[in-house]
């Protein structure tokens, strides 16, 4: 700053002198609001040194009353940048991106401290942010990983309950995505970078994101937040057993699960993906190109044949529901009352769903159970529909009697009238 | 305007006459009142079916339980807690639809499902259900236990 | 037999001078007699529905628990119930519309001028008084459309000025359409509208019996000019005859439509949810609805629904007075009763036809 001060003396009283006259105006429309002289002269800063005050106030710190200089030190007070900007005052500058952690961890992960805020918010973020793979990569000096700021924005950061926050779940895997699906970023690393490509056609995100079922899992949910390190293959149905409990314990004592971990693979995954989690089909049991059973077995196999079997059972009971539901139709069209058996057909397709759960045993003795109760509703229904259709041509043989009864009155009564008028 | 013997009305006529308007007037007389007649004999199943039910015995109850029963076309949990109060809730959990059960170790009713908890009061605690638990009536007459809709106005 | 069972009442209450009146009863003949006919099906199409209605109410059981569960148990469960009830909703339906005809044939056949203004005054009460039947039974299978409708349509009444909301309040037994709406109506629909209008049907009837069949003009003016053209057929039995002819084409019109057009059961009214997109009245208040929907929301100061609530009052109230609008001597006064008359018949066809097409 030496030579500046030298060879710039005269500009430098004259840019003094401007912002003075422009601060002196501004503090004059401000009155009233404490003095803060790096927000007065950032929000006129081109480029990446831009903050204004309408951007910060969006910042929850802001909002608890914390300024420029709780993180970046320095003079707010002071309108002058070599005093305000000092070592002298305690300025950090930019803060290092090695540094974020650090900074934001020094109140962050201080109970005493954030309990004056709010007594309930974690203060483990930071020792998980050291067990993941970007906190010991950021350790080892690479400066390319995630830090607080990648994610939680700065100078805007908003809660992440609050909707337009980049960590509220319905955004949390977009913001991963930014640097997680950048093959220029990720090269390095050698990680794909089709998650997020496999993740937006996924049932879990349309739930997530477009119906905003906070419920459905997000990148976090599965591979941590601060901690963030995929679970690991022989993890992965412990992940998925959080929700899928029913599928999880049943799979856990099935034959699969002792298979799938001797050969060191992935659970759940093996048939329904990581990312891509698409709404499980009967064709999951085919040998389509949907079908996962035969990616291992060998055709003709006893497994092939327990295969074929279960979905042969599924499709009979879909196929019945569908049949009962046609034949209840058509009892409706012709105005006969079938809203009983319309309600049993929900009992029937529930049994199709637990069917469905069942296949996570593996064994077709136990989905057949499951099937047959099913199978029993759906033919009661189409009973129902048939007997509503019987019943309905009875009504019209009874009205055609009706009809030839006052037939025959009106052919009396008109010839008794002409009798009568002669 | 004499009426009686006109020269047309052959006997042949008037027997036509008389078939057409006899048999008509008892064959459409006996169409109506034939199903008036049968709609006087009341039908052997007379519970209407949406508002009450006989959920369970006294005898089979256990404190702390619970037992899923029908309640119309949708299924409804009954529970008996400790002290020996009944409790009637509708057991379709409101996430999406799963029938949910009575936990004794938790005191609480579960879905198993997608893990989602309601309290004794139908209230959804945590997990993903979104809304509460219908809660019905519960009465004891005599040895049954019956279960029907809230009452209103 | 039957002749024994007569002469011992004969001798207790003199049944000629009972009978008299009517031995000599007669009915003018001319090409528009056929329009006579209307008055009587409509008479007859009460009677059924007082006759289906006491069934109905052998099982129907009013309150919101139980009456959309009782109406399924009548549709599906008793004897020919499905019958019973199709039938009385068919009924209510035909009975309103031959009543619209049988009003617009005593329109343009001029029946309504002296001396028989009171027989038109009594018949266009009666008329409100069948619509209201059809809006209080339209709600008691107390499912979705009904409690919507019902809804809607007290909505309207409320914005008469003045007694607004206390009549709808009346009519709702509270502030919303609840279980009391339900009750309420019932009552109205059982006991208070039927003791009224067998009150005024009876006097309807008493005054045509006293006064006659009314002869349209022109017919009038011919057997004024050539009285032997005259041409009447005695009410017993030969008017009395067609007419029960006429009454069993209406049976058998009704139960068709009860065997093959069954009436919806809908579903179980549930208050909290949103009312469903293109919630209409019954047919027979469509022309009165869509009037409404034209109306701009606000004309000069007054607000629109107050407006046509007031003006389609005026205009029933104007209605009812019809025959005292028009004077044997004016002309112009007969010419102009003519022309609003047969804009009230467009006017309500149009407009019907326009809400059902509308969406």
């Amino acid at each position: 700053m030496a030579s500046l001060h030298n060879k710039f003396r005269p500009l430098l009283a004259a840019r003094s002198a401007a912002l003075a006259a422009s601060i002196l105006l501004a503090s004059g429309l401000a009155y009233g609001q404490a003095v803060n002289s790096c927000l007065d002269c950032h929000s006129a800063q081109p480029g990446r040194l831009e903050v204004t005050p309408e951007k910060f106030s969006q910042d929850i710190h802001a909002q608890k009353g914390l300024t420029c200089v709780s993180c970046h030190g320095g003079d707010a007070s002071n309108y002058d940048p070599d005093q305000a900007m000092s070592r002298k005052a305690g300025w950090k500058g930019k803060i290092d991106r090695r540094q974020v952690p650090q900074l934001c961890g020094s109140c962050h992960s201080n109970p005493a401290f954030m309990r004056q805020y709010n007594p309930s918010l974690r203060t483990d973020q930071l020792d998980q942010y050291h067990t993941s793979m970007h906190g010991k990569r950021l350790a080892a000096g690479d400066t390319r990983v995630a830090v607080c700021v990648d994610c939680h924005s700065v100078h805007d950061l908003r809660p992440p309950s609050d909707p337009r926050s980049p960590v509220n779940p319905v955004n949390v895997a977009k913001t991963c995505s930014r640097c997680h699906s950048d093959a220029a970023l990720m090269k390095p690393y050698g990680i794909p970078t089709d998650q997020f490509a496999n993740y937006s056609t996924s049932v879990h995100h349309e739930a997530v994101a477009v119906r905003g079922d906070l419920s459905a899992p997000t990148c976090t949910t599965c591979h941590g937040n601060h901690g963030a390190l995929p679970p690991g293959v022989d993890k992965v149905q412990n992940v998925c057993s959080n929700c899928h409990v029913f599928q999880a314990q049943m799979y856990g004592k099935s034959s699969h699960f002792k298979a799938f971990q001797d050969k060191g693979l992935p659970g759940c995954v093996v048939c329904h993906s990581n990312h891509a989690i698409h709404m499980p089909s009967d064709a999951m049991l085919g040998t389509g190109s949907s079908g996962v059973c035969m990616k291992c077995h060998a055709p003709g196999d006893r497994c092939d044949n327990a295969r074929a079997s279960i979905l042969g059972n599924l499709t009979q009971l879909d196929q019945s529901i569908k049949d009962a539901d046609q034949s209840l139709r058509l009892a409706e069209s012709a105005g006969m009352e079938v809203s009983e058996a319309r309600l049993s057909q929900d009992q029937a397709q529930d049994s199709l769903t637990k069917a469905r759960v069942t296949i996570h045993t593996f064994q077709p003795a136990l989905i057949d159970a499951d099937i047959q109760s099913g199978m029993k509703i759906a033919a009661a229904d189409l009973k129902a529909g048939k007997d509503a259709m019987v019943e309905r041509n009875h009504r019209r043989i009874g009205l055609s009697l009706c009809l030839l009864a006052i037939a025959f009155m009106l052919v009396g009564l008109w010839l008794y009238i002409k009798k009568l008028e002669g | 305007m004499c009426a009686n013997h006109d020269p047309q009305t052959d006997p042949s006529r008037r027997r036509a006459i008389e078939i057409f308007l006899g048999g008509g007037i008892l064959a459409s007389l006996a169409s109506f009142l034939y199903p008036v007649l049968r709609y006087f004999v009341p039908p052997a199943v007379t519970d209407l079916g949406g508002d009450e039910v006989v959920a369970a015995k006294v005898a089979e109850m256990k404190p702390n339980s619970g037992k899923i029963f029908r309640f119309g076309s949708k299924p409804g949990l009954l529970i008996l807690n400790a002290d020996g109060t009944f409790r009637a809730l509708s057991a379709t959990c409101t996430h999406l639809g799963c029938i949910v059960q009575y936990r004794a170790d938790l005191r609480e009713i579960w879905c198993a499902c997608h893990n989602g908890t309601y309290d004794l009061n139908g209230r959804n605690v945590s997990g993903p259900p979104p809304r509460p638990l219908t809660v019905f009536d519960v009465h004891q007459r005599g040895d049954e236990i019956v279960v029907s809709r809230k009452r209103e106005a | 037999m039957i002749a024994a069972v007569i002469r011992w009442l004969d001798e207790r209450l003199h049944l000629d001078e009972l009978i008299a009146p009517f031995k000599h009863k007669t009915v003018p003949r001319h090409k528009l007699s056929y329009w006579y006919f209307f008055g009587g099906i409509t008479l007859f199409l009460f009677m059924i529905q007082v006759l289906t209605g006491i069934l109905l109410l052998l099982y129907y059981r009013p309150g919101t628990n139980e009456a959309f569960e009782s109406v399924q148990y009548i549709m599906t469960r008793v004897q020919f119930g499905w019958l019973i009830r199709s039938i009385h909703s068919w009924s209510a339906n035909l009975m309103i519309f031959t009543a619209f005809v049988h009003m617009f044939s005593v329109v343009f056949l001029k029946a309504y001028r002296k001396p028989r203004e009171l027989t038109w005054v009594t018949g266009v009460i009666l008329l409100a008084l069948v619509m209201g039947f059809g809006f209080s039974g339209y709600l008691l299978p107390w499912n979705t459309l009904a409690f919507f409708a019902t809804k809607v349509g007290t909505e309207i009444a409320g914005q008469v000025p003045l007694i607004g909301k206390p009549l709808m309040i009346f009519l709702r037994g509270g502030e919303d359409v609840t279980g009391a709406t339900l009750t309420r109506f019932f009552g109205f629909h059982v006991a208070v509208l039927p003791g009224i209008v067998v009150v005024l049907i009876a006097i309807h009837l008493f005054l045509v019996q006293r006064q006659g069949m009314s002869v349209p003009p022109k017919v009038e003016a011919e057997w004024a000019a050539n009285p032997s053209a005259r041409r009447e057929m005695k009410f017993f039995p030969n008017f009395a005859l067609r007419e029960l002819m006429a009454w069993y084409v209406a049976i058998g019109v009704l139960a068709a439509l009860a065997a093959l057009f069954p009436w919806n059961l809908g579903v179980k009214a549930d208050p909290f949810i949103s009312a469903p997109a293109g919630i209409k009245p019954e047919w027979y208040f469509l022309f009165m609805f869509q009037t409404l929907k034209l109306i701009p929301s606000k004309v000069w100061i007054i607000d629109g629904e107050v407006l046509g609530v007031l003006g389609c009052s005026l205009a029933g109230l104007l209605w009812l007075l019809l025959p005292f609008f028009e004077s044997e001597k004016s002309s112009r006064a007969k010419a102009w009763v003519t022309g609003i008359s047969i804009f009230a018949l467009v006017y309500v066809i149009g407009m019907t036809v326009y809400g059902f097409l509308a969406q």
